[in-house]
């Protein structure tokens, strides 16, 4: 699947649980992933992340790794 | 097959119901005791004594002008009309002596002298409330001779068919009939023929009171009077009318008429159903002469329309014999095959072994499946159960994806569960209405009569749409705001409504504190209170007027039981699911959840949007909203099915689609849904499933997914089997087979031979088994069964041991999830923007003839009032770029074009573009992107950047699919 969409569905996220107050928003963010995502998406967006991440703003970086 | 029986009263009663405190009165020596404010009429009938009438009926106020209803009251003078006279308590009522029988029959013996009494050849013989009441009333002779009159002017002159039969000629000098008027017959579906008519006016009432359209006047005084389609014109269909049906259900004698009772005579038995149009969810009574289907009547006890219709549910039903219809199963190896006509067995076998196939090659979880919100609860769980335990993955996805998706998730995280709040009899006590992307004009008529009624008795109404919408104003009221929005920001217009309630005190403080988690609330309000959520700082943005949105927000928090209803310019944007949160937590602020009158209540496009989502029909839920990653809600399901599940979600719509093109998503059974056309960006749709090696279409007609389709299965239509929808408010409305599925088989069984094909060991023989196994697995419905509903006519979910009766309002006492949760919605603007290449916005919508992409509709004559989409452009863009009323125009934005012709008007604001999607031809969705809902994948459909501009007719795109989709759709005859 293309990590461009990836790349952006998973920001979209991000910039939600960003908002919100609390400091565990990057669990809340993985969890979204891992209720939300098939598998093969995420394991997708984890080989983009071993190969960079480019384009993942920081909070879905720190979900992304916690998936 | 056996008739559903009626349990209910179905008579005429007469006069509407009342409901105030009771009152005894003796009628003809009976004693009867009914709510105060009951007519003497309804009270005789309630007690089994029938009064003639004439002028009166049940779903209308009583008007009291024909006179046959008069009684005799002990202690009061003359002859009082008994559909006008309240009862009083210790009443005594006469209806039937020497004196009311002659008035009754001197009035009708004025009636009968004006009236053809063609009775043997007239449409309503056996259905006509005159013929009824000349009976009733022992009329034996009119004494009057032929005196002026308003027959026709058939050769007759001014004689009465029967005269001009008897005597075959007219009088010498007589050049016809002056004062008759010819049959209107120009609307589709009925015919109004004025010489049949007896000015009762019932069907000016109903048009008023039940259909809010006050389309019909009685014109003229005294033997001149008629009923006319207004003064402008007087052609039914060129008037105001929106062909809703009330009025020929209203008249009592053959001059409103279906033209299919015309055609094809009285029916003769009738079967209670549903409609499987949108998420109202209206009762009918399907009347058949045999099989054949002669109307569609609404059902008065229907508690979703209490005896309303729309054109759709009440006419627009053609679809189903219609020629298109494709009734044996076909197959074909590639796309670019003719289609070939093979048998059920071959078929099946021919999918089976190549879903099968695609797994051994690609793996489990490279097929699965889509469904509808157009089928059965019982089809959808099916379909999902298809999924899960025979495929072995979670790939079920429904169309709910691209519509209430954003409304299971936001709704779900304030207030712990799917759905809408209120029954739709709960409008009758709201004081103000918010409605909030939605036009439930054209997309839910009959909830859009029954609240327009509550708005002409003066209850408020705010409207939040870019749109000036038919719903901003009607006959006899006009919305006190309406707050055109640019589109895509909704979340800026909910918050700061919030800003408003919150800064100005406005709060209901006791309801949060009670029943709100207080911490979540203390975050919220800090947010909320922030100055850039304020009303002037988001004017620019927003484009919506700070004073307006200032007084709106007052109104909803101040002005009494305050009701949100809401549509797809909710969902269907990247903040879909927040601005759900946010209107969730408008109600929360004040306190508007949890009686009557109040809520928040989605308005579900499509009959079985909510049924659908209940059914477990997405990927990551089982029924009833429950996570696939619960060991113990597996654990149900696995020892009933024998299988082990999957605990991880499977791949939604749009997941599907990408991971076809890149690779990895080979097969797909897609029940009763067109993708390509319905689904955004349809040519990213198009290269999905052009990659796919298997795409099994099971529908009624090749619709545009079908031209990548390999098998197609036929499909049944509602009208040809048993099961159940569940309408926006939960209502879990039976589904009745009316006639044999011309297919040969239901849907839900389609689906059990593919899943046996697949080597499942299913033996359902009636769908009342798996509502069964729907209630043994899913606590909301764990009181449902078809005996219930067959005995109550309908139940509310969630229905199980802590509510028997089923649950008409939610949250009553506490949120299902406990404390209902305030969230923080912060507005983030969407990447779909305009800029120099796509200056202006795009969003859709849809109007009250047609249904979603159009497959049914579009097969019926309801395309005498929409035979294309158009594209709505403000005056001011349209001068700008040099286009005219009803040129074409080329719509171009980042994922296609395509080209329409253009409408000027300014109920779309500058910088606004707005089309329907109800044809293929148009293919609006070639222009939609992929941008979503960042939530659940909802598509934004309805903000796209888009340019504008002239053009000569259809785009290159256009025509090389309709030369590919002619292609796709050839079939070869069967094999000998
Ligand atoms: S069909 Fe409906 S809208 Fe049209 S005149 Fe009759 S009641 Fe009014
Ligand atoms: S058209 Fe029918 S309902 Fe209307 S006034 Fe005439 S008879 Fe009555
Ligand atoms: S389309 Fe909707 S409003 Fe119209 S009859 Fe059907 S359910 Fe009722
Ligand atoms: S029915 Fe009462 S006056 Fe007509």
């Amino acid at each position: 699947m293309s990590p461009d969409k990836l790349v952006r569905m998973a920001n979209q996220i991000a910039t939600f649980f960003r908002s919100q107050p609390g400091t565990d928003q990057a669990d809340r963010v993985a969890a979204h992933l891992r209720d939300f995502w098939d598998p093969s998406m995420r394991a997708a967006l984890a080989a983009h992340l071993a190969k960079g991440g480019e384009g993942l703003d920081d909070l879905a970086r720190e979900a992304a790794q916690k998936v | 097959m056996k008739d559903f029986i009626i349990p209910t009263d179905d008579r005429d009663l007469g006069t509407p119901a009342r409901d105030g405190a009771p009152v005894t009165l003796s009628i003809d020596g009976v004693e009867v005791t009914v709510p105060g404010g009951t007519s003497v009429m309804r009270a005789a009938a309630l007690a089994g004594l029938t009064i003639p009438k004439l002028c009166a009926t049940d779903n209308v106020e009583a008007f009291g002008s024909c006179r046959l209803c008069v009684v005799e009251i002990e202690g009061r003078r003359g002859t009082p009309a008994s559909c006008t006279t309240p009862v009083a308590p210790g009443m005594v009522v006469q209806t039937q002596n020497d004196k009311l029988r002659k008035l009754r029959r001197g009035v009708m013996e004025l009636y009968i002298s004006d009236h053809p009494l063609d009775c043997l050849t007239c449409s309503a013989n056996g259905d006509c409330e005159l013929q009824d009441m000349a009976g009733a009333v022992g009329l034996r002779d009119v004494r009057y001779s032929t005196g002026a009159n308003h027959y026709s002017a058939a050769g007759n002159g001014m004689l009465t068919p029967r005269d001009a039969r008897a005597t075959r000629t007219a009088p010498a000098g007589d050049l016809g009939n002056p004062n008759y008027i010819p049959k209107d017959e120009s609307n589709p579906y009925f015919t109004y023929d004025p010489a049949k008519c007896i000015v009762c006016s019932r069907c000016v009432r109903a048009c008023e009171e039940v259909q809010g359209t006050f389309a019909l006047t009685i014109e003229g005084r005294g033997f001149d009077s008629r009923v006319s389609f207004g003064a402008k014109t007087d052609d039914a269909l060129a008037s105001d009318c929106v062909s809703c049906g009330a009025c020929v259900q209203a008249c009592p004698t053959a001059t409103l008429q279906e033209k299919s009772v015309v055609e094809l005579g009285t029916p003769t038995r009738s079967v209670i159903t549903t409609c499987a149009y949108c998420g109202v969810g209206c009762s009918f009574k399907a009347e058949l002469n045999g099989d054949q289907l002669v109307r569609m009547v609404p059902w008065k006890h229907g508690k979703a329309n209490r005896g309303h219709s729309c054109v759709k549910g009440r006419f627009a039903y053609g679809y189903a014999s219609h020629k298109d219809r494709i009734l044996n199963p076909m197959i074909r190896d590639s796309i670019d095959q003719p289609w070939r006509e093979v048998s059920w067995d071959e078929a099946l076998g021919f999918a089976a072994s190549r879903m099968r196939g695609l797994q051994e090659k690609y793996g489990r979880k490279s097929i699965g499946v889509i469904t509808s919100s157009r089928c059965t609860n019982e089809e959808t769980y099916l379909v999902q159960k298809l999924a899960r335990a025979v495929f072995g993955n979670n790939n079920t996805d429904t169309c709910a994806r691209v519509c209430h998706s954003p409304t299971g998730y936001g709704l779900g995280q304030t207030f712990g569960t799917s759905a809408g709040t209120q029954d739709f009899d709960s409008v009758e006590q709201s004081d103000v209405i918010m409605v909030i992307g939605a036009n439930p004009h054209a997309g839910h008529p009959v909830f859009a009569s029954r609240m327009k009624k509550r708005l002409r008795a003066g209850a408020k109404l705010i409207v939040i749409d870019p749109r000036r919408t038919e719903t901003v104003e009607g006959p006899h009221y006009r919305a006190a705001h309406h707050l055109p929005l640019r589109p895509g920001t909704n979340v800026a217009v909910v918050t700061a409504m919030a800003h408003v309630i919150v800064t100005e005190g406005l709060m209901n403080e006791s309801f949060i504190r009670e029943r709100c988690d207080w911490d979540e609330f203390q975050h919220y309000a800090e947010f909320v209170g922030q100055p850039k959520n304020s009303p002037e700082a988001t004017e620019m943005l927003t484009g919506v007027p700070a004073a307006d949105l200032r007084a709106a927000a007052r109104l909803y928090a101040t002005g009494g039981n305050g009701a949100i209803y809401y549509g797809l310019g909710v969902t269907e944007h990247s903040q879909g699911s927040t601005t759900v949160m946010g209107i969730a937590n408008l109600a929360m602020l004040t306190g508007n959840i949890g009686r009557q009158g109040v809520g928040v209540n989605p308005l579900r496009g499509q009959n079985n949007v909510q049924g659908a989502c209940d059914m477990g029909s997405f990927p990551h839920e089982l029924p009833g909203y429950r996570h696939v990653k619960g060991a113990e809600v597996r654990a149900v399901f696995e020892s009933l099915w024998g299988v082990e599940l999957d605990p991880e979600p499977g791949l939604r719509i749009p997941n599907m689609l990408d991971a076809a093109v890149s690779g990895n998503f080979k097969g797909l059974y897609c029940q009763g849904e067109d993708i390509l056309q319905s689904d955004p960006d349809t040519k990213h749709v198009a290269a999905g499933l052009a990659a796919m090696e298997c795409v099994i279409v099971h529908d009624l007609f090749l619709n545009e997914t079908a031209n990548y389709a390999h098998v197609f299965l036929p499909g049944s239509t509602f009208l040809e089997k048993d099961g159940t929808f569940t309408n926006a408010e939960r209502r879990i409305n039976r589904v009745r087979r009316v006639m044999a599925p011309r297919n040969g088989y239901e849907d839900w069984e389609i689906t059990q031979l593919l899943a046996r094909a697949m080597g499942a060991n299913w033996g359902y023989t009636h769908p009342a088994q798996i509502m069964d196994e729907i209630a043994a697995t899913t606590p909301s419905f764990a009181g449902v069964d078809y005996a219930m509903l067959e005995e109550k006519g309908s139940v509310q979910w969630p229905c199980n041991e802590k509510s028997p009766e089923g649950t008409p309002l939610m949250h009553v006492d506490g949120f299902v999830r406990g404390k209902g949760r305030f969230i923080v919605t912060e507005y983030v603007a969407t990447d779909e923007r305009s800029g120099p290449r796509y200056p202006l916005l795009l969003t859709t919508g849809r109007i009250l003839s047609q249904y979603n992409v159009g497959a049914q509709t579009r097969r019926t004559a309801n395309v005498v009032w929409h035979d294309q989409d158009v594209l709505e452009v403000h005056p001011h863009d349209a001068e700008q770029r040099g286009i005219n009323e009803g040129d074409w125009v080329k719509l171009a934005s980042r994922s296609g074009e395509t080209t329409l012709r253009a409408t000027i008007t300014d109920k779309v604001s500058p910088g606004v573009v707005y089309t329907t999607f109800h044809h293929p031809t148009t293919q609006a969705n070639v222009i939609t992107t992929d941008f979503s809902d960042w939530a659940t994948n909802c598509p934004e459909y309805k903000v796209t950047a888009v340019q504008v501009s002239p053009s000569n007719g259809p785009s290159e795109w256009q025509e090389d699919y309709a030369a590919q989709a002619a292609l796709a759709r050839r079939i070869l005859p069967a094999a000998e």
